[in-house]
This record gives C-alpha cells, sequence and structure tokens, in this order.
C-alpha cells in the first residue's frame, strides 16, 4: 500500500459510487464519516514507517510511479493529511442541512484528492494543471443542471485557467535562472509570469472581480468549500516555489511585492465589504481580505511566515462555513440577500443570524472569535516591518467590522413590537451553534492545534528554516 | 519545410481569427478542427508523431463533444451579448491589432525562448492572442469555451517545444476534454433551466 493510492486514489475513487446516492443524509454522514477516518489515518499511521500492531505489520510506501514521474507523500505531509481531510469532512457533515450533500460529497472528494495530488506530484510544477482539472470538476459542483450560467462562473472559469499556463512558463524560465543566476532581466521575467500565474489563481487585486458575481450566482455553502480549498492549496503551491528557488526566497521586492499585494486585497476587501448591502457579496470580500492575510502572513520573515500561514487555514475554514451555512439558510427563506429584505431576520432565524454575524467578525479579527490570534500575531509581525503596513492593516480590519456591524444592526432591526417567532431548522442550528461554539474555543484557547500544526513547516526543505 | 511552417502560421491565424469573426456554430466547430490540424503539424516539430497525434486526436474529441451538445440544442439567440461589439467589421479590426501586437512582439520572445523557431511562436502567440480577444468579446458559454480552447492550443503547441513528458501531454489532454465536458455542461445547464 502506498500513501497517494490512500490519500489521493482511494477519495477519488469513492467519489464514483457516491454519485449513486440519492440520499443526502446518508450521502453526508458517509462522505464526512470516509474523510474523518482519512484524517484519523493520517494522524496515526507514519508514511514510510513500518508500524507493529501485536504481531501485525503495516507500512505505507510515500510514492507510486505514474507515466515517469512520481505522486509521493513524504511523513511530514501527514499533519496536513489530517488537518485537509478533518476540515474536509466538516463541510462534508454539513452538506445535509445545506442541501448540497449530493454535488458537494462526489465533487468534493474528487477536488480535495486531486489538490492533495497537486501538493504529491514530481516535478511539483505540474500541480498546476491539477489544479487546472480540480477547477473544471468546480464548475458542475457550483452549477446544478438545472441552472444558466452567470457571468461569474465564466468568469471563475476563465481566470482560473489563464493561471496554469503562466505558472508552467514560469517554470520553465525558473529552471533557466537556476542554470544562470546572475541573468538579471530572465529572473525578472520569470518572476513576472510567476506573479500573473499566481494573481490569476488566487484572484489577487485587481483580477478578483469575479468573486462577488459568482457569490450572487450559486449556493453560499458550495462557494465557501471553494473559497476555502483552492486559495489554501494554491498558497502551499505558491510556498513550494519559494522553497525549491533559493534566489527567490531571499529576494527582498518579492517580499514587498507579496505585502502591497496583501494589503491591497485587505484594504479593497475590507471598504468593499463596509459598503456592501448583498449578504453573499460581503463573504466574498471577506473571503478577498482572507486571501490577503496569507499573502501578508509569506511576506513576514521567514521564520514566522510559514508557521503564520499555516495557523491561518483552521479559522479560515471555520469561519467560512459557519458564514457559508447560515447564508445558504437565510437564502431558503429570503432571495436576493440584499439589505432590505433580511431585515428583521435575526427574530426568526437567530441561532443563523448569530453564526452570521460571528463568522463575520471572526474573519475581522474580533477578540474572542477564531480569527483574533492569528490576525494579532499578523499584525505584530507587520508593525515591525512598517507602521504604515500596519496602518493599512487596520484599515482593512476596521472595514470588515463595519460590514459586520452594519448586517448585525440590519438582522435584529424589526418593527418595534415584533416578537420572536422561531422557525429554525433543528439540524442546521445544531450545526451552526456548533461551529459557533468551535469559533470560540478557537479564539480562547488558539494554541489547541499547536501539536500538529507544530509540524506543518517541516513539509518544506528551507523555507522557515 | 520553412515555406510549409509559415503556411500553418497563416493557416492558425486563419482558423483563429474566423472563430472571432464567423457566428455560425457549425463552420466554428469545422475552424476549431482545422486548427487542431494546426496545432498537431507544430507539436509535431518536437514530440514524435505518435505522441504529436494526441492533441489531435483529443482535440477532436472534443470539438465531437461540443458538436454533439450544440446539435441536441435549439438554437440559442445571442441575448446575453446584446451589450458587446457585434459587428463583423469591428471584429476584424480587433483581430488585425492582436496579429500585429503578436507579429511586433514574436521575435521578442524568440530571443527569451531560443531554439523554437519563429514559426512556432508565431503561430502559438496567435492562437494565445486570438484566444484572449475571443474572451473579451463573449459572454456566452459555448463561445467562452471555443475561446478557452484556443487559448489552451496555443499554450500547448510552445509548451510542447518546451516540455516532452508523457504525464504533461496526458494531463493537458485531460484539461482540454474537461473543458469541452464542462462546456457541454454549460450549455445544457442553460437550455434546460430554459425548458422548467
Amino acid at each position: 500500500m502506498s500513501a497517494p493510492l490512500v490519500w489521493i486514489i482511494l477519495p477519488a475513487t469513492l467519489a464514483i459510487p457516491a454519485m449513486l446516492i440519492n440520499n443526502q443524509r446518508i450521502l453526508s454522514v458517509l462522505g464526512g464519516s470516509l474523510a474523518i477516518l482519512l484524517a484519523l489515518l493520517a494522524l496515526i499511521i507514519p508514511i514510510d514507517q513500518a508500524l507493529q500492531i501485536g504481531n501485525f505489520s503495516l507500512k505505507i510506501a510515500p510514492a507510486i510511479q505514474i507515466l515517469g514521474r512520481r505522486l509521493i507523500l513524504v511523513p511530514a505531509d501527514g499533519p496536513l493529511l489530517a488537518i485537509f481531510y478533518g476540515l474536509v469532512a466538516m463541510w462534508f457533515f454539513g452538506g445535509e442541512v445545506t442541501g448540497t450533500a449530493h454535488r458537494l460529497v462526489p465533487f468534493g472528494f474528487m477536488i480535495a484528492a486531486l489538490l492533495v495530488a497537486s501538493i504529491a506530484v514530481e516535478p511539483f510544477l505540474y500541480a498546476a494543471i491539477l489544479i487546472e482539472i480540480a477547477v473544471l470538476l468546480a464548475v458542475p459542483l457550483l452549477l446544478p443542471l438545472n441552472q444558466a450560467p452567470g457571468p461569474g462562473v465564466m468568469r471563475f472559469l476563465i481566470y482560473q485557467t489563464l493561471g496554469m499556463p503562466f505558472i508552467l512558463f514560469a517554470g520553465w524560465f525558473l529552471a533557466g535562472v537556476e542554470a544562470s543566476p546572475g541573468d538579471l532581466e530572465l529572473a525578472v521575467q520569470s518572476a513576472t509570469i510567476l506573479g500573473f500565474g499566481f494573481a490569476f489563481l488566487l484572484a489577487v487585486f485587481p483580477l478578483y472581480t469575479w468573486l462577488p458575481m459568482l457569490a450572487e450566482e450559486v449556493s453560499p455553502y458550495i462557494l465557501g468549500f471553494l473559497f476555502w480549498v483552492l486559495p489554501t492549496i494554491t498558497i502551499i503551491f505558491g510556498m513550494g516555489f519559494l522553497d525549491r528557488y533559493a534566489w527567490l526566497r531571499t529576494s527582498e521586492q518579492l517580499g514587498q511585492i507579496l505585502s502591497l499585494s496583501g494589503l491591497l486585497m485587505i484594504v479593497t476587501g475590507g471598504l468593499f465589504s463596509a459598503f456592501q448591502r448583498q449578504l453573499s457579496r460581503q463573504m466574498a470580500y471577506a473571503v478577498i481580505a482572507e486571501t490577503g492575510f496569507s499573502l501578508l502572513a509569506l511576506s513576514l520573515p521567514p521564520d514566522k511566515a510559514v508557521e503564520t500561514v499555516f495557523l491561518l487555514i483552521i479559522p479560515r475554514s471555520l469561519a467560512l462555513l459557519v458564514w457559508a451555512m447560515s447564508l445558504t439558510q437565510m437564502k431558503e427563506k429570503v432571495n436576493p440577500l440584499r439589505f432590505r429584505f433580511v431585515q428583521g431576520l435575526a427574530r426568526i432565524h437567530p441561532i443563523t443570524a448569530a453564526g452570521l454575524i460571528l463568522a463575520h467578525f471572526s474573519v475581522a479579527g474580533f477578540p474572542l472569535l477564531a480569527g483574533f490570534p492569528i490576525r494579532l500575531a499578523l499584525w505584530e509581525g507587520l508593525a515591525s516591518q512598517s507602521l504604515g503596513a500596519a496602518f493599512w492593516f487596520l484599515v482593512g480590519i476596521l472595514g470588515l467590522l463595519t460590514g459586520a456591524t452594519r448586517t448585525l444592526a440590519v438582522l435584529v432591526m424589526a418593527p418595534e413590537g415584533t416578537g420572536w417567532e422561531l422557525q429554525e431548522r433543528w439540524g442546521s442550528g445544531i450545526m451552526i451553534g456548533l461551529g459557533v461554539i468551535g469559533l470560540f474555543i478557537l479564539g480562547i484557547f488558539p494554541q489547541i492545534f499547536r501539536p500538529i500544526m507544530a509540524n506543518l513547516p517541516a513539509m518544506f526543505e528551507h523555507l522557515g528554516k | 519545410m520553412t515555406t510549409l511552417a509559415w503556411i500553418v502560421v497563416g493557416f492558425t491565424l486563419a482558423t483563429s481569427a474566423g472563430l472571432i469573426i464567423i457566428r455560425d456554430w457549425r463552420l466554428e466547430l469545422g475552424l476549431l478542427g482545422l486548427q487542431y490540424v494546426g496545432v498537431f503539424w507544430l507539436t509535431n516539430q518536437y514530440w514524435p508523431i505518435s505522441m504529436a497525434a494526441i492533441k489531435l486526436v483529443t482535440g477532436w474529441m472534443a470539438i465531437a463533444i461540443l458538436g454533439i451538445t450544440r446539435l441536441n440544442l435549439k438554437d440559442v439567440d445571442d441575448e446575453s451579448e446584446q451589450f458587446w461589439p457585434q459587428g463583423r467589421l469591428f471584429r476584424i479590426f480587433a483581430a488585425g491589432i492582436v496579429t500585429v501586437i503578436v507579429i511586433t512582439a514574436s521575435p521578442r520572445v524568440e530571443v527569451i525562448i531560443p531554439g523554437i523557431g519563429l514559426p512556432v511562436i508565431y503561430s502559438s502567440l496567435i492562437l494565445m492572442g486570438l484566444g484572449m480577444l475571443h474572451l473579451g468579446m463573449t459572454a456566452q458559454p459555448f463561445r467562452v469555451i471555443l475561446g478557452l480552447l484556443t487559448v489552451l492550443s496555443g499554450f500547448e503547441a510552445l509548451y510542447a517545444a518546451l516540455e516532452s513528458s508523457i504525464l504533461v501531454a496526458a494531463m493537458l489532454s485531460t484539461v482540454s476534454l474537461g473543458m469541452a465536458l464542462v462546456g457541454a455542461y454549460l450549455l445544457s445547464a442553460r437550455i434546460l433551466e430554459e425548458n422548467e
């Protein structure tokens, strides 16, 4: 048995029978349980080491060969696999209450498997093609067969596809830079092409116009899943470039570019969120700001950058999960999700409204919530580099907080004398409630995942050392 | 060989510009099919014929997927495109501008990526440039997919000169086929919503 077989080929294969199951509850529970199992296996069974259980000995080989190239998962990838499949399981468990399990579980498994393959493939450059295949699979996930594609879906497909050629070309150029490190012109050209590739993939300013459009067109829950999974793996893929090429890693200009793009995304995402009156679009702007936080984390000194990027993964996923689930519940009652239509909805759906508000506050880095400790660490790291950058970071955060406060005001703004009229569904109420508790636990005890997260920087040979 | 190479440059220019100018889906698919013959020839300069044939077969399979889907749908009007520039003259002019830019930029690209040969660079940049122009001029799923396939085929023609891995060839073919399947899905989704 080999690690790619367990964490790549098995989930991709499981997706096919999952397509044949019609019952949302069975699909959601089965998919979530299998993802949890994969996470536990990654946590318990060490890769490339013999595990002795009584007389029984088990060893998972790290690699398999495909058409002359390798898929390899080393022992250091174990914690990331555990976190990744653990978070995928959370999304799958929410598939039933959001009515998306029949698309989310099969396509989610395929996308998860492809994205793990993108971390495992050697040469690592080919990850760009695997991410592109995952993007193609995201289209039927985003769009049910009875819904016409809007401009958001088309732009998502175009922008994500354009990223792949740039990254593959950049890989060829970077090999040239390695061969002749003194060629400054070639280095600039390759870094520029690489930058364009990642700008398309991560929807970096100003290439993110499709994000709010897409948010209005499709199910918020599916969108939340994709907005978590795609940027997270793309960032890790990007870190692979920094790890592989010393000149890129040590370049001062790259740090400045990452910092500037990150800040632009946080500030624009925050400000657009503050003035936005559509709840789905607010989530999209928060996602833009989240990607900005990741880019900003990468611009920190190398010893802090890797750890900070990884620490962003769990709070981001949890906040988006609660937010997207709450939005999906609201969308069932009110569509479109504009301020004037959702006024006073907290009287009817208090748990859903609370989930939405708290997730928004968490992304904004409000104290006691999951996003707070990492935003604080990021802000502190930024302030030690540049006070100007720390100021603009604050502007972005204030924008997000303003958006959250406005939403809170609108949701509780019922005419005087209006009583409580609970119409909350138990299933979704419990799921959102658990998510909110998770947001508080991560905010109050941020060290809870420290034992798993501590080993993640070992995935990279040079980065963060 | 050289004369043939320049004929292929003209051929890819004619097919990709034709995709922008013509508005009949049958002709568009026919032009795309011819375009893949050009891509096959370009790829064959660097890859053995058995591997280069992958591009041709994949491309034609993608066309078959799109053609069968489109054939089963009633004629779709161009409502979603009413705000876009529609005139044929405008599209010819825009394609001309992109061609001029490509002709100007290609010698520079040859300096950056030496040893590929100017005709291959011209052809692939024409495909990528006109594919991008196509994407900028349409919001219709069918034409967006044609634009994306054109951009990808230009990229594949150039990348074949740099990378000859079988795995990459297989994965890029998967992307092209996947793109056609996504196109078929998007076309069907649109019609199913109209029928509901």
